[in-house]
């Protein structure tokens, strides 16, 4: 947990470990990171196995949960509040931002509690710490991909009752959306998990905050709907998530707004919650097991 | 390396470990406020723990004060010392848990720490997939431990239950199958922290060879860290003693023995109990002591026709029925003398600071320096659920009131036996 360097090895003293007090603000070995490639894996298999353990439907939540929130918003942000859906078929629209949303929630609410859930681990054994998060950011990537095939099947199906939609060449960037929602959802976690080592409460707050940020986020309706007010709509873009779901939505259904600029903030934005969540873990995890 | 010169494999230089008494956050963001406007008022922080000393906040301490120390391929390391005296913190410096303050180690090769026993477990997986598991977090690659697989379930000997879940394990079983996991990894380094205080004679043994194979045969290194003597004379080539975070003796093992029994401590008659650590994880969650004092005492010196007064404080965090207490005695070089009879303390309920007072005959004890741990647990004996037990070594000399008798002497063992009654005699 110390600063800890890779020596190159010489004839005679090739220590291979050095631990000094802490000194540098960056701190993180990739190399030793990318060393415990297997125990990230195991991680990721452990969260499948402990979560469904004892659990009467299994796995099938991962199925029924995005289904029975999509069913709802679709009564009431569809049928009630006769939101705007883009002229898309409303279930697919609903489906798609909250696919998309999940992910990103869980990538935060699963990383936020990192050092206090594990502190008994961590007090005992040394690994890189920063193998937790991201091991549970792979396992709430696992369950994007089986809830994106849920997405495809209910598409195809769409598709084939006449619904008016089509991909675009934005399918294309979907991978690299997914992969900054993920990145985006790893560096706002893991700030949260090194604050939350002071304050207790902020683990709660999270929960929250995660829930309102939804409603801040083009989720439950599309970013179009605020064409009328340019000045509400460039607020939007202020929120990073907003590029990523127009973007997975202009991909897979063929209406959103997408904005260069927006699309830009998004990727700097998460770049540097990245950077930060980065260096305020590695900043925490040194002194983490004197203040617990 | 081969004979001709000893490799360094560790190399600590001026190590130092400072702890900030009292600085632990209020936890969240209202009770910080809260000690803040307190402050401010100049009125008493309502989130102080209460009966902590006020003095002490702020005020440092140093675990580790200054350590030097080098450490040879091969060597099995004994690290003794009474609680306190930094062991466990040079151990989680090692280990990389927390950060030295000042000073460097240097290290040759990988380190596997067993600070515990099963650390990383899960109880919902089975053995099997607990091996990979605890491997992993060790610092194995899959494809290592794959190759260990076998010897590592063979020295366990769980091989029926091994696709088992641990939770459906005994605790017999639970510990040999972490402990078969950390001696068969293939690090340079192995660091043991008392884990052979549990499991069975047998298998303690057949742990200790192994670990003595690990040093010897293998040319592994091992530190290891214990308050049982018998342990550290049969596994360690050689031995460290600190005290109050410095090393004091670093040579041969007998002759540390004998320096870490001079610290013993019969002039502390106060033990603060809030913060040392248990014996157990679970130990001192559902019931925790807080203090143990030996009453009315300057030093805790008693003649053998004295009673030993201790008045111990504590609190439960769920009702209780009853509650039982034992003590376990041990001489000074930590060989068990024995236990006592179990008691009832009565019933507990969560809210009340708890104070009992008891006593304790000394008469049946030689002359010398003894210590016990309190253990207080739940059920009967044969059943005992342990709820507490501090790692503290409660530490008493007993003097002979009896002009009669002769100073002990060393091959007398440790009973002193009331005298044996004449029935008969004839001339």
């Amino acid at each position: 947990m110390a600063e800890y360097t890779q020596n190159t090895p010489q004839a005679d003293g090739e220590w291979t470990t050095v631990i000094r007090p802490r000194t540098g603000w960056f701190d993180i070995d990739l190399h030793e990171l990318w060393q415990y490639r297997d125990l990230t894996v195991m991680f990721v298999k452990r969260n499948f196995t402990v979560l469904y353990k004892q659990t009467i439907l299994g796995p099938a939540w991962i199925i029924l949960n995005p289904l029975i929130t999509t069913v709802i918003f679709n009564l009431v942000f569809g049928n009630l509040a006769g939101l705007s859906t883009d002229g898309t078929p409303a279930f697919l629209f609903y489906m798609a931002g909250n696919t998309l949303w999940t992910f990103f929630a869980n990538c935060i609410n699963n990383t936020a509690n990192t050092f206090v859930a594990n502190a008994q681990v961590f007090g005992k054994v040394y690994f890189p710490r920063l193998t937790m998060p991201i091991s549970q950011v792979l396992t709430s990537l696992i369950n994007f991909l089986i809830q994106s095939a849920m997405f495809a099947a209910f598409w195809v199906y769409f598709l084939l009752t006449g619904a008016q939609m089509h991909l675009t060449p934005w399918l294309l960037a979907v991978p690299l959306v997914v992969l900054q929602v993920m990145l985006l959802g790893l560096g706002v976690g893991i700030i949260v998990s090194a604050l939350t080592t002071k304050y207790r409460d902020l683990a709660i707050a999270v929960g929250f905050g995660v829930q309102l940020w939804m409603y801040a986020s083009p989720v439950v309706y599309p970013l179009s709907m605020l064409d009328g007010s340019p000045r509400l709509q460039a607020l939007m873009q202020l929120n990073p998530m907003t590029a990523p779901i127009e973007i997975f939505r202009t991909a897979t259904l063929g209406t959103g707004t997408v904005q260069a600029g927006g699309l830009v903030y998004s990727l700097v934005f998460t770049a540097a919650a990245l950077v930060l969540g980065v260096i305020l873990f590695s900043r925490i995890e040194k002194t983490f097991m004197d203040t617990v | 390396m081969q004979g001709t010169k000893k490799q360094p494999v560790i190399e600590i230089s001026g190590l130092k470990k400072q702890y900030k008494l009292g600085q632990i956050g209020g936890g969240t963001l209202t009770h910080d406020l809260q000690s803040w406007w307190a402050r401010v008022r100049g009125k008493e922080d309502p989130n102080t723990v209460i009966g902590t000393d006020a003095r002490l906040f702020g005020q440092t301490f140093m675990a580790l004060n200054g350590v030097d120390l080098t450490v040879y391929k091969g060597e099995a390391l004994g690290i003794i010392g009474r609680n306190g005296a930094g062991k466990s913190t040079l151990l989680k410096i090692l280990s990389r848990i927390t950060a030295p303050t000042e000073g460097e180690i240097r290290l040759r090769g990988r380190v596997a720490s067993m600070l515990e026993v099963g650390t990383g477990f899960n109880n919902e997986m089975t053995g099997r997939e607990n091996i990979y598991m605890n491997g992993a977090i060790l610092g194995m690659t899959k494809a290592e431990i794959d190759a260990k697989l076998p010897e590592i379930i063979e020295f366990s000997e769980c091989g029926e239950f091994i696709d088992t879940p641990v939770k459906r394990y005994s605790s017999g079983m639970f510990v040999k199958l972490a402990f078969a996991v950390a001696a068969h990894l293939d690090s340079e380094i192995l660091v043991m922290d008392e884990v052979l205080a549990v499991g069975d004679m047998k298998f303690q043994q057949k742990c200790l060879g192994k670990m003595s194979d690990v040093a010897g045969q293998e040319g592994r290194t091992v530190l290891y860290v214990s308050h049982n003597m018998s342990t550290i004379r049969q596994l360690c080539t050689r031995c460290v003693v600190l005290d109050k975070g410095r090393v004091i003796f670093d040579g041969d093992v007998e002759q540390a023995i004998a320096v870490y029994m001079e610290t013993t401590d019969v002039n502390v008659t106060h033990y603060d109990l809030t913060d040392v650590s248990r014996m157990t994880g679970s130990a001192g969650k559902r019931l925790r002591l807080e203090s143990l004092d030996f009453v009315g005492k300057e030093s805790s010196v008693f003649q053998d026709d004295e009673l030993v007064k201790v008045r111990i404080t504590w609190r439960v965090s769920e009702p209780f029925a009853g509650v039982h207490m034992k003590l376990n005695l041990h001489f000074r070089d930590s060989t068990p003398v024995g236990i006592t009879h179990p008691v009832d303390l009565g019933a507990a309920e969560p809210g009340h600071l708890y104070t009992t007072d008891f006593t304790f005959d000394p008469s049946l004890l030689g002359e010398g320096q003894y210590f016990f741990y309190v253990d207080i647990f739940d059920g009967s004996l044969a059943q005992a659920v342990c709820l507490d037990k501090p790692v503290t070594e409660f530490a008493f000399e007993v003097t002979s009131a009896d002009l009669a008798m002769p100073e002990w002497a060393a091959g007398w063992g440790r009973i002193h036996f009331p005298p044996v009654k004449v029935v008969a005699s004839h001339g």
